[in-house]
């Protein structure tokens, strides 16, 4: 088994004259969690777009399991998987609808028992024939998660997945995506602006601005090797003065 | 390689959305129900006050019935479409495994189970309440039937082409399309009525060789038989044009960051 889920190399995103990711290269380990900082604007959604499908790069190559996303699109989302703040589950459907519905697309075997297992796994049991759309921010983000974990995948992106969630659900929550990338060899690349969720989960991260990688190392030891007290203060020094600290 | 499951699974949400959803459900037959009354009862009349005893049932309320299956085609498309983009699900469907030609095949499987309800309601009502009958075209109706239904499919990708490309506001671009191609595809009379500019046009149009065979059928006189073969050449050229310009505008979407975006939008 590769130990490098994602590659990432020299990736790069103009839209005319601006650059919004400029040849960005990194990588993501199995059982590895890996977190993406950075300012608003600094590029880390568009990264994850382009990882997701959703968004052609300029340049650069993107791999998943050492398979390339620009040729075998198909291959590389049936291994990849997301959940993003801001990408609800259609609200018209049920938990159990919008479930069954993606576990066809990412062909899930034995669809029925996978569902009800993350139904109980996100204690979604009480709502899975309630729509959506009338859940709570936080039961859409945990339906979110379990549509993420549908396919097992291999490469999870999950774009501030705990941002509509109270303090001890989504500790909650971040407890089962470290367990779950424990278990299943799981490569996750995590954005968030909670630098304490950061230390928490990230085994490491990589600060963005103006589109490019200035910093990458482990969130416990970071600060203290750039002179800062806290990841905080190191993500507000490298937002304010986007050169490498 | 092409997976019938994630097909099957376009067909499946529109299936889970019906459930219990009147206002998904009824249009289905309601409105193809409420032209067949509508017509019936004009043929009806026609016939009485004409006294030519020229019979307006095949030639109106089968032209109604044609017409109406074929937007039903082009709307059972466009809605399947239209269900993403009114939940808003563009990031989470096009970031799956699910390619293009998958997701369209989708939506076409999907307009063959709607459009097939609205058929049989059309067909069950014009039979029984107003007497028309279907062995009067033969087995023209199957050809029929295919050409206008190749070309609803056609449009309907090229209607969802159009709102990927300009947002879900131009989403009232699409509904009035069959109301604009209908004067120049001779619904209801024969082509030779329009002016010359007109007829060019209408010879582009796959539909108008179907109802000039239609009306050659019910007034007796023999059709040209290369006429049907010519609508349904160029509904292929349709359907050719439609998979590429959706194709098209997808990839200028997914070069462009117009389909994370789209998603987005739902922040504001």
């Amino acid at each position: 088994m590769a130990p490098k889920v994602l590659a990432v190399r020299d990736l790069r995103k103009q839209y005319g004259a601006t650059v919004a990711v400029d040849g960005v290269s990194f990588d993501v380990n199995r059982n590895e969690i890996v977190g993406l900082l950075g300012p608003n604007g600094a590029g880390k959604t568009t990264t994850i777009n382009m990882i997701l499908g959703v968004l052609e790069p300029t340049s650069g190559t993107i791999l998943v399991d050492n398979l390339d996303l620009a040729t075998k699109r198909s291959q590389v989302l049936e291994r990849t998987n997301f959940a993003a703040v801001y990408a609800p589950l259609p609200g018209n459907l049920t938990v159990v609808q919008n479930l069954r519905f993606f576990g066809l697309i990412y062909s899930v075997n034995d669809l029925s028992a996978r569902v009800e297992t993350l139904l109980e796994q996100f204690d979604l049991l009480a709502f899975r024939h309630v729509k959506c759309g009338v859940l709570s921010s936080g039961e859409q983000t945990r339906v979110s998660l379990a549509k993420a974990m549908l396919n097992r995948p291999a490469l999870l992106l999950l774009d501030e997945p705990t941002a509509s969630l109270d303090p001890a659900i989504a500790r909650e929550i971040r407890m089962k995506i470290r367990e779950y990338a424990a278990l299943a060899g799981v490569g996750v690349l995590w954005t968030s602006h909670n630098m304490y969720e950061v230390e928490d989960v990230c085994d490491r991260v990589l600060f963005l601005s103006h589109g490019r990688i200035l910093l990458e190392g482990d969130p416990r030891t970071l600060p203290a090797a750039h002179g800062k007290e806290s990841l905080e203060e190191l993500f507000i020094a490298v937002a304010n003065h986007p050169e490498p600290v | 390689m092409f997976s019938l499951r994630r097909t099957s699974a376009i067909v499946l949400r529109q299936f889970y959305l019906m459930q219990g959803s009147p206002a998904r459900v009824v249009p289905l037959f309601a409105w193809v129900a409420l032209d067949m009354v509508t017509w019936g009862f004009i043929t009806k009349y026609l016939n009485a006050v004409s006294g030519s005893g020229f019979n307006f049932v095949p030639s109106l309320l089968g032209a109604v019935l044609l017409w109406d299956f074929f937007v039903r085609v082009m709307q059972g498309v466009t809605t399947t479409f239209f269900e993403d983009v009114w939940s808003r699900n563009f990031l989470n469907i096009f970031a799956t495994p699910l390619s293009i030609s998958e997701y369209v095949s989708g939506m076409v499987l999907s307009s063959i189970a709607t459009s097939s309800i609205g058929l049989v309601v059309m067909l069950v009502l014009a039979t029984a309440a107003f007497g028309l009958s279907f062995f009067f075209y033969g087995v023209l109706l199957v050809p029929y039937l295919l050409v206008l239904f190749l070309f609803g499919i056609s449009l309907g990708i090229i209607g969802c082409g159009i709102v990927l490309r300009l947002g879900p506001a131009s989403e009232w671009f699409i509904w009035p399309i069959p109301a604009l191609i209908s004067p120049f595809a001779g619904v209801f009379y024969p082509l030779s009525t329009l002016p010359g500019w007109m007829r060019f046009l209408s010879r582009l149009l796959p539909p108008s060789y179907v109802f000039e065979s239609m009306r050659s059928i019910v007034q007796k006189r023999p059709g040209s038989p290369f006429a049907l073969l010519w609508g349904a050449a160029l509904d292929v050229v349709f359907l050719l044009l439609a998979s590429w310009f959706f194709r098209s505008i997808y990839r200028h979407a997914v070069r462009t960051g117009l389909i994370a975006r789209y998603s987005a939008e739902s922040l504001s």
